[in-house]
């Protein structure tokens, strides 16, 4: 039961990385300007490589020999535990990065969590992601003040970035029973307990780059715990797997 | 039309009266290595601000663990010799071999130099 959980978080963590970095892989060879299109892609393998450890470690716990291979390339749309925030389509530069900084200020706390986490493997792999991914919040972070404190149309981009992307920020703090049995076995954080850092940080981004987090604080569900994921996600699958899907144990 | 002292002297600037807008003024990166003692010229980039220009060069240009430290320097900052002027500039020097200290004797108490 307790391997289960760590199972379940596991694939969370991992799920969260890889579709983002998925999603953020998208833009390599078509962002805005090269140093972006560059720095995207940087982020992007991060979240990939952070994906290996995380999903490497999921197979073991879980014992049936998949490797996170397997994880990533042969589960379909209801196996994916990732946040919905994270598979929503890229829109534009601007969405993206708001995307990318929502993402990113939660998961630089959870990290830092994780890193005191009572399963050693799991603390060390925090270790190795958290310094990425406090560059990636201090990156996103400065190009949603950049973008919003900046021209007529880059506010206006950013504020609908951010009315558009809010909804989904509620999921990444509910707490459900696998976060429950992580919390008692001193895995993991209890996801509320990351939602103070995660306000005031957000507040002053937002407030630094003249935006107004809407008040409703309404949140869609249902993608951390795979009951309902958006429609872009299966898409998303369609394209990331498709090689593992029409080359069954395809490799280099 | 090359700018003077810009750091691409042979590079004409694309019509100077009518200023290109929507670009990011360019900067030039400099890197000091693991073990290297000063920072090295690797290349350039735009950025908006000094700041922007710090986190491109850490994508663009330490991706493989090249750096231990950044400098970023606006281009147009950079004073720099014309190509042109190579003659008057450098060529002097070529026919002054004595300006090489080889031609001493070095007494052995020196040591290695």
């Amino acid at each position: 039961m307790h391997d289960n959980a760590t199972f379940e978080f596991l694939c969370r963590m991992g799920d969260n990385t890889l579709v983002l970095g998925h999603r953020v892989s998208e833009w390599c060879g078509v962002s805005p300007v090269l140093e972006e299109d560059i720095a995207l892609a940087n982020t992007a393998l991060d979240l990939i490589g952070q994906t290996q450890m995380w999903l490497g470690l999921a197979g073991d716990i879980e014992g049936k020999g998949r490797s996170a291979d397997d994880l990533a390339m042969l589960r379909d749309v209801w196996d994916f535990r990732n946040l919905l925030l994270v598979e929503q389509p890229n829109g534009d530069f601007g969405q993206t990065l708001m995307r990318q900084f929502l993402f990113d200020a939660w998961h630089v706390r959870m990290l830092q969590a994780l890193t005191g986490s009572s399963d050693k493997r799991i603390a060390e792999i925090a270790a190795k992601a958290v310094k990425e991914a406090s560059y990636h919040v201090e990156r996103s972070g400065d190009t949603v003040i950049g973008l919003g404190d900046g021209t007529a149309e880059s506010h206006g981009r950013m504020q609908a970035a951010l009315d558009l992307l809010w909804p989904y920020v509620g999921e990444m703090f509910i707490c459900d029973d696998v976060d429950e049995a992580m919390k008692s076995a001193g895995i993991a954080p209890d996801p509320n307990d990351l939602r103070a850092g995660f306000d005031s940080h957000v507040t002053q981004v937002m407030t630094d780059a003249t935006l107004l987090i809407p008040e409703d604080d309404f949140a869609h569900k249902g993608g951390k715990n795979g009951h309902r994921h958006s429609e872009h996600l299966g898409h998303m699958l369609t394209q990331m797997q498709w090689l593992q899907r029409a080359y069954p144990g395809a490799s280099w | 039309m090359s700018a003077p002292n810009s750091a691409y002297p042979d590079t004409p600037e694309a019509q100077p009266e009518k200023p290109k807008r929507h670009e990011w003024p360019l900067w030039e990166i400099f890197i000091r290595g693991q073990h290297g003692m000063s920072h090295r010229h690797v290349g350039s980039l735009h950025a908006a601000d000094a700041e922007m220009a710090i986190k491109n060069a850490r994508d663009v240009y330490t991706r493989r663990n090249e750096g231990v430290s950044i400098w970023a320097v606006q281009a147009s900052h950079i004073a720099a010799s014309s190509p042109s002027h190579k003659g008057p500039l450098y060529e002097p020097s070529e026919s002054k071999v004595y300006r090489h200290p080889t031609f001493f004797d070095i007494p052995d108490e020196v040591g290695a130099m």
